[in-house]
């Protein structure tokens, strides 16, 4: 396709070309339980397009090899479709350097490197972690540990009924014991967009790192951490149409330079005697052992793909799912979303009177329709809400809005089967 | 692949919405609380064990229609029952819904056999046996057991809910 064509085809909303899109994705021609599948689980894991599959084909065909090692053929190779991967990362994320951009396993990963890297450096006894209500427990756990091993202590920002971060509490919050802010740019479980970007410059006022969860961010907006002025930003490959095993840590070049090393092995060293070892230069030192090459590359080819498409288009349009969702979930007696932020991705957690959330997905099941229920690894905001769990429908731009209308008939055949 | 709506069975539903032996007994002889933390669905069961027999057996908690539904027609099996029946039955029931046998080898199984479509819900049939696992616990004096509990023989691990 010419770029004059893919601009036509994805200039806007309303020429968003979902079906030409929907092509591109095999899993999306499967049918469940003799229905036309209807992925609705985005938010924990999405799906891959063929253009990334054959990239992933390729590399194993006719690329593979360890990386920065051998001077055979194929580790060049190997080795330098890598670098390149990193270097398709760095400007989709808008980083200054290559070297800021690590590979990690995954989100989780890369908020225990900071954790480790960072945290068991320079954050001590009485020292404060600003939190929020919001986290996923990948942003909370490697904290208490943190806490618990240090003697620290963290600070949670609350959240009031719509699910949006109370920031003026966020801003009470500071003294001068904080040391670090861990906060999430898009909520998991109930799609909020927090306003990082001013986060970010109060705490930097006051001279405090930010580490941005970005997990739910980066597959459905435009991030740039230049623009954010973020310290760290994590996310995940395989919620960005990539494979799993892979994701980034961000992490400004200055930063990195401090903070100690999280795994000991290969590849992090420039040498080892028994007396001393030098560690590498960033973004090596963070990246022991054999990575994984395929999944590093694959990812590469993901976020090509999504840039042709636009993430600006991808945004547009999936603002447009949710907001006919929601005017239609709106509409039905009996069912409430949960987390009405006035700034929301496209994700809708909902409930429905006299059902628990688990019959819901199964009956949903039974219509071909993926959902996510449960506490969405969110156990804080469920306590927040009196709610035990939820139904999450969590959009992708391969969404179309007849799958839209697909969940909410399938929400009518649960309300009727235990009318 | 199960048919679903066999499992959302007209019984299933009815016990659902109107559980039987719903509540607390003041002062049960045995007692637990059982959890399924995948979920966060829990329920307690109080049993009052006569000399002979279950004279009373009650349960209450928040959970799901299968897992409430399950509770349900337990109280309304055992009650009555001597412990040995009751734990054969739970032995019975474990070994339908996780697959092991099939509901006809199961001669004591009655009613119950509405719940044998479980066994192709993996991610569900914690929610049917939570009940159960909770009067074994209560029967064998473990105030609170978990879907999870490691040393418990019911253990099965399934994968992230």
């Amino acid at each position: 396709m010419s770029e004059i064509q893919a601009a036509l085809k994805y200039n806007s909303p309303s020429t968003f070309d979902v079906d030409g899109i929907r092509a591109d994705f095999p899993i999306l021609k499967l049918t469940v339980n003799d229905k036309p599948l209807v992925y609705l689980d985005n938010a924990a894991s999405s799906q891959m397009p063929q253009q990334v599959i054959d990239r992933l084909v390729c590399y194993q065909t006719t690329q593979h090899a360890n990386i920065n090692r051998a001077v055979h053929y194929l580790s060049e190779v190997a080795t330098s479709e890598f670098e390149e991967a990193r270097r398709k990362l760095q400007r989709f994320i808008n980083a200054n350097e290559e070297r800021e951009v690590i590979f990690t396993s995954g989100t989780t990963d890369a908020i225990n490197l900071v954790m480790h890297g960072y945290g068991r450096k320079f954050i001590g006894a009485g020292d404060e972690i600003i939190l929020t209500t919001l986290e996923h427990h990948s942003n909370i756990v490697p904290w208490q540990m943190l806490a618990e091993e240090k003697g620290a202590k963290i600070r949670v920002v609350p959240i009031n009924d719509a699910g949006e971060l109370l920031i003026d509490e966020y801003e009470k919050l500071f003294n001068e014991r904080t040391k670090f802010v861990g906060v999430m740019h898009v909520s998991n479980a109930l799609g909020t967009i927090n306003p990082i970007k001013e986060m970010i410059a109060f705490a930097h006022a006051r001279g405090v790192p930010v580490l941005v969860d970005g997990a739910q961010a980066v597959p459905h907006m435009k991030v740039d951490v230049k623009d954010l002025d973020c310290d760290f930003y994590a996310f995940s490959g395989h919620k960005l149409c990539g494979p799993t095993g892979i994701g980034i840590l961000y992490g400004r070049a200055e930063l990195l330079e401090d903070m100690q090393p999280f795994k000991g092995g290969g590849d992090m060293i420039l040498s080892v005697t028994f007396e001393k070892t030098i560690y590498n230069t960033i973004p090596h030192k963070f990246e022991a052992g054999t990575p994984p090459i395929s999944a590093a590359i694959g990812l590469g080819a993901a976020v090509d793909y999504l840039s042709e498409i636009g993430m600006d288009a991808i945004a547009a349009y999936e603002l447009d799912l949710l907001k006919h969702a929601t005017e239609q979930i709106n509409a039905m007696p009996g069912v409430r979303i949960l987390g009405t932020a006035e700034h929301k991705a496209a994700v809708i957690s909902f409930a429905v009177d006299g059902v628990h959330p688990h019959d819901i997905g199964t009956l949903l099941n039974q219509e071909g329709i993926a959902v996510r229920t449960g506490h969405h690894c969110a156990q804080p905001i469920m306590h927040r809400l009196h709610v035990p769990a939820t139904s999450r429908a969590s959009f992708a731009f391969y969404n179309s809005m007849d799958e839209v209308d697909a969940l909410i008939a399938g929400i009518r055949t649960v309300q009727k089967i235990f009318t | 692949m199960a048919n679903y709506n066999s499992l959302y069975q007209e019984v299933i539903l009815d016990h659902n919405k109107k559980p039987r032996n719903f509540g607390a007994i003041e002062h049960p002889s045995h007692h637990a609380v059982g959890h399924n933390p995948l979920c966060g669905d829990h329920i307690s069961v109080d049993v009052v064990l006569g000399d002979e027999r279950i004279d009373n057996i009650a349960f209450q908690g928040e959970a799901c229609a299968i897992c409430k539904a399950s509770a349900s027609m337990m109280t309304t099996a055992v009650k009555g029952k001597t412990r040995a029946e009751a734990e054969t039955l739970i032995q019975e029931f474990l070994a339908m819904t996780t697959g092991k046998l099939s509901h006809e080898a199961c001669p004591n199984i009655g009613r119950l056999a509405v719940f044998a479509g479980v066994s192709d819900l993996p991610t569900r049939v914690k929610c049917a046996i939570l009940p159960w696992h909770t009067l074994s616990g209560a029967f064998n004096a473990v105030e609170t057991t978990s879907t999870e509990a490691e040393e418990d023989p019911m253990h099965a691990p399934i994968g992230d809910a």
